[in-house]
């Protein structure tokens, strides 16, 4: 007997959506063209709950709940765009801002960075924190590419392209805290990994100007993330 | 193991008992060992010889009153003695034998003890930890073997839930609830993990019950398991505690030997084993789904809940967690029934709790008290109240997620409601009071620091907002601070609590909003006059100028 | 490894008996112990630097080490770091020049009711007070 798919009607911002069960709240309103704001989330990699942008409200209990890892539920009503859930999400990304150091006008991805094209549509026209100015290293040691830490949200998705798709496992994270940074091997110096594949999905995967090509020159250098999903699926019907 | 079987055991002991009926206690649990326990007791032996008194010089738990220590309690006269030292050791025994020894004796008859309600520490101090046999005396191990042999899985999740036993690792969830979560999880794998990390500072009460009297823990948790459907168990014990993992370990072979843990437990069909896992210095792992990753390896980051461990923990796999000195009730509770325990507590707050009482009060130590007893006879009764010349300025409950209360609290209950309400937590039962040389701005900086680096960074909220709270905080507590910054630490505290992923973050302000509520004067002068009312923190260069 | 069937949970245990044995994690340990469990290299280092029990530097030959939990911190641990600090040269988590001291820190070692508390080579000693703890790190240094 074949399994039925398990249908939920809920609303989203009044308007109402059907999805399946196993959906997350995320598909479900990207589905239906909602925008939720998201950093840590990349389609075709495993989601981790870690930016806090994605939060919503759900009718019925003040806690917030982080969409791209929350399953649809019957009847839930969800709200995307309150002024507590935007005053929130500002700052989330001043915090991201003051934490490290973010220089737009020097930067390859100006004009194609996720966390500025976040930080525009929020509103953010300065930061409330005190600047940490945290001293943070940029090892250029790969043949082709570049990880500048000053950069870096740790958002995480350059461990996971390359655990979850290449399969290296060549970046995770070291420390804890403020303390922590993405390394490679050992935490040493990215041109000197063993594992290191040199595909360049990190750089693709990351939404920063943090990893990039050597070759690329100027600003505005748009990431192309898309073969992610793509390369799952092929994987899926190949097997 | 049959219940005649555990019969001879304990007429075994009894038979040794009345052999050389005096008993020479020595805590020899961390606190008295740091003061030089292990070298008494063997000053002790040496005087019993000499003197020519008979008895046995034992080693035993906890007596509570660590401030006293080191302590040595005699029976069957139940005298007790304090600061003991070495070379008093004679005239210990020359005590026994008529002579007054002032300076030394110990009265069982004051509030510190007549006000305590025994349940998790009923053995504790009373019987030598490294000897399974004298366990089996106090009782132990009949709850088991009665679970095992006269009821079923669902009558003894009834019992636990009647008895209203709530989660004591702080977030007093009710335990009957979650085994009955765990138990209808469908799989034929099922874990049970014991969560001794105790992170807390000021906290000890989990490695007092390790230390001195681990079996009660491994009757429960070998119950729990029962329960749930659990064949396998893990127990998560901080590195910082290696006595509490070296008397796990005997206790464990233990009852491995004796046949409470392992295949065919007791005679009948179930099965349970378990083994202990090391912390490594994360307060982080305190929280379930990060104590699951470390068990599994790995970087000890929580996960976002749901899916809850109960359906989908260990290795994905329906897991119970539970605290020590929540599996350390459960034995109590199945041989004396829910309905004993309940009848003690409040109305939603039953049962019993431990404390670890400290700080600037008189006496310090670990205590049990029924829920429901005020903050002022803990601190005021049992605790002989403030030291000479001190004045009480507040008490501190929950760690780095609870609250400051002062003196206008002192008449709070202690119960989980009622502290909250406070704007405080129960915690996992430290108590730490202060005095007026303590700065509570600079106990909540103190506070903030903790969470900033213990701190996993995975979500941003915890990550970058513990970082700037404490900033703010140190620049109030060194005069550099204006009204400003105030206010922005105020909005962060509710975004810290709103957003962050788990309990570190989510609790994090709490200090912070607790010292706000009833102390915030404190913060007023330090940034408007650049005074610190305690006289505590020192004001940086040209603050203030 | 063998003991826990070179199962990759088995992380944790063994960089703590590394530790026990060679006082710390080198590099050459933790490669060894990655291959043998089938963990990446970049996993391991992870796991060894987000938990503050181990330490990839080595330690000195003595080590003091201060507890900075609550009942301690009120009952003046910060005077204990300070006299240490002076009297070593070095901050918190550094070791002397000469590798004779290490001086460190813990949260909270749960003695708290023998608070302030100080460690020194692994031997616990309660109610400490800076004076004490100058002469026994002097002892150290100039023996």
């Amino acid at each position: 007997m074949t399994q039925t798919v398990d249908v939920k009607t809920l609303k989203i911002d009044g308007a109402d959506i059907s999805a399946r069960a196993d959906q997350t709240i995320l598909e479900a309103a990207l589905e239906h063209n909602i925008a939720i704001p998201t950093l840590c989330h990349l389609d075709g990699l495993s989601d981790v709950g870690a930016c806090r942008l994605c939060l919503v409200e759900v009718a019925g209990t003040s806690r917030l709940f982080p969409s791209c890892v929350t399953l649809v539920e019957e009847g839930m009503q969800i709200s995307t765009q309150s002024d507590r859930l935007q005053k929130y999400r500002r700052m989330t990304l001043e915090l991201l801002f003051a934490e490290r150091n973010h220089v737009c006008s020097v930067c390859v991805s100006n004009g194609a960075c996720e966390l500025q094209t976040l930080g525009q549509s929020h509103g953010l026209t300065h930061i409330e924190f005190p600047y940490r100015f945290p001293k943070q290293p940029v090892d250029a040691s790969h043949e082709r590419f570049t990880i500048d830490h000053n950069r870096c949200i740790l958002c995480t998705r350059c461990v996971r392209v390359c655990a979850e798709i290449e399969g290296a496992h060549t970046w995770d994270v070291m420390g804890r805290g403020e303390t922590s940074r993405v390394i490679t091997d050992l935490d040493q110096p990215w041109g000197t990994s063993e594992s290191c594949t040199s595909c360049g999905k990190c750089v693709q995967a990351c939404p920063t100007g943090a990893l990039f090509e050597k070759s690329q020159v100027g600003t505005g250098s748009k990431k192309k993330p898309g073969f992610i999903p793509f390369l799952n699926e092929m994987r899926e019907t190949q097997s | 193991m049959t219940a005649e079987e555990l019969d001879q055991i304990v007429e075994t002991v009894r038979a040794r008992r009345q052999q050389v009926p005096r008993e020479i206690n020595v805590c020899v649990a961390a606190g008295c060992l740091a003061l030089h326990s292990e070298a008494l007791k063997d000053a002790l032996e040496k005087s019993a010889a000499t003197a020519g008194i008979s008895c046995r010089v034992r080693g035993a738990g906890c007596m509570g009153l660590c401030s006293a220590g080191p302590l040595v309690s005699v029976e069957p006269e139940a005298l007790l003695y304090q600061h003991v030292k070495s070379e008093q050791a004679d005239a210990l025994m020359r005590s026994l034998k008529g002579e007054p020894a002032q300076n030394i004796q110990c009265s069982r008859e004051q509030p510190f003890f007549a006000r305590q309600v025994n349940v998790v520490l009923e053995n504790s101090g009373k019987i030598d930890p490294e000897k399974v046999e004298e366990y089996i005396a106090a009782d132990g191990y009949r709850a088991l073997l009665h679970a095992l042999t006269e009821m079923t899985p669902a009558e003894v999740i009834q019992e636990i839930s009647s008895s209203g036993l709530r989660g004591r690792g702080g977030a007093g969830y009710p335990t009957g609830l979650k085994w009955g979560t765990v138990a209808k999880a469908g799989g034929p794998t099922k874990y049970a993990i014991c969560n001794a990390d105790e992170g807390d500072p000021g906290a000890f009460m989990d490695r007092s019950v390790l230390e001195s009297d681990p079996h009660c823990v491994l009757e429960g948790m070998t119950i729990a398991a029962y329960a749930v459907g659990a064949t396998q168990g893990f127990l998560y014990v901080r590195a910082e505690y290696p006595l509490a993992v070296k008397r796990l370990e005997k206790a464990i072979r233990e009852a491995r030997h004796l046949g409470f843990l392992g295949n065919q437990i007791c005679g009948t069909t179930f099965g349970f084993d378990l083994e202990i896992r090391l912390g490594a210095g994360a307060f982080v792992c305190g929280e379930e789904t990060a104590l699951i990753a470390s068990i599994e390896g790995k970087r000890g980051i929580p996960q976002p809940r749901p899916p809850y461990p109960a359906q989908s923990g260990l290795w994905d796999k329906p897991t119970l967690i539970n605290n020590v000195e929540t599996y350390a009730n459960v034995a109590p509770i199945l041989r004396r029934g829910g309905a004993w325990y309940s009848a003690m507590g409040t109305a939603k707050s039953k049962g019993t709790k431990v404390f670890a009482l400290t700080g600037r009060v008189k006496n310090t130590g670990l205590i049990e008290v029924p829920m429901g007893m005020t903050l002022r006879e803990i601190v005021f009764d049992i605790g002989g109240g403030m030291p000479e010349g001190r004045k009480f300025k507040a008490v501190q409950t929950g760690g780095p997620s609870g609250g400051c209360l002062p003196e206008e609290c002192l008449d709070t209950s202690v119960d989980y409601e009622s502290l909250k309400e406070a704007g405080s937590i129960m915690g996992s039962g430290g108590m730490i009071v202060m005095d007026e040389t303590s700065c509570m701005v600079n106990v909540a900086r103190y506070f903030m620091e903790f969470c900033m680096s213990e701190s996993c960074g995975k979500c941003i909220p915890c990550r970058a907002g513990t970082a700037q709270m404490f900033d703010i905080l140190q620049r109030i507590t060194r005069g550099q601070a204006g009204q400003r910054d105030l206010d922005m630490l105020i909005d962060l505290c509710d975004m810290v609590s709103a957003t962050s992923l788990c309990g570190l973050g989510q609790t994090a302000p709490n200090p912070v909003l607790s010292t706000l509520r009833y102390f915030k004067e404190e913060y007023l002068e330090h940034i408007h006059a650049k005074r610190c009312l305690a006289g505590e923190c020192q004001m940086a260069a040209g603050a203030g100028s | 490894m063998r003991r826990h069937g070179y199962a990759r949970d088995a992380l944790i245990e063994t960089l703590h008996t590394v530790q026990q044995s060679f006082g710390y994690l080198d590099k050459e340990s933790l490669k060894f112990v990655a291959a043998s469990l089938r963990v990446s290299l970049s996993q391991t280092y992870g796991v060894a630097t987000f938990y503050h029990f181990f330490t990839l530097k080595p330690p000195g030959e003595h080590t003091c080490l201060v507890c900075l939990g609550t009942a301690c911190y009120i009952k003046g641990a910060g005077a204990l770091v300070d006299q240490a600090e002076k009297t070593l040269g070095v901050k918190c988590g550094e070791t002397t020049p000469g590798g004779k001291a290490s001086l460190l820190q813990a949260r909270c070692l749960g003695s708290c009711s023998v608070a302030p508390v100080v460690v020194y080579d692994g031997e616990l000693v309660g109610n400490e007070d800076p004076v004490h703890l100058q002469e026994h790190i002097n002892g150290w240094m100039h023996a």
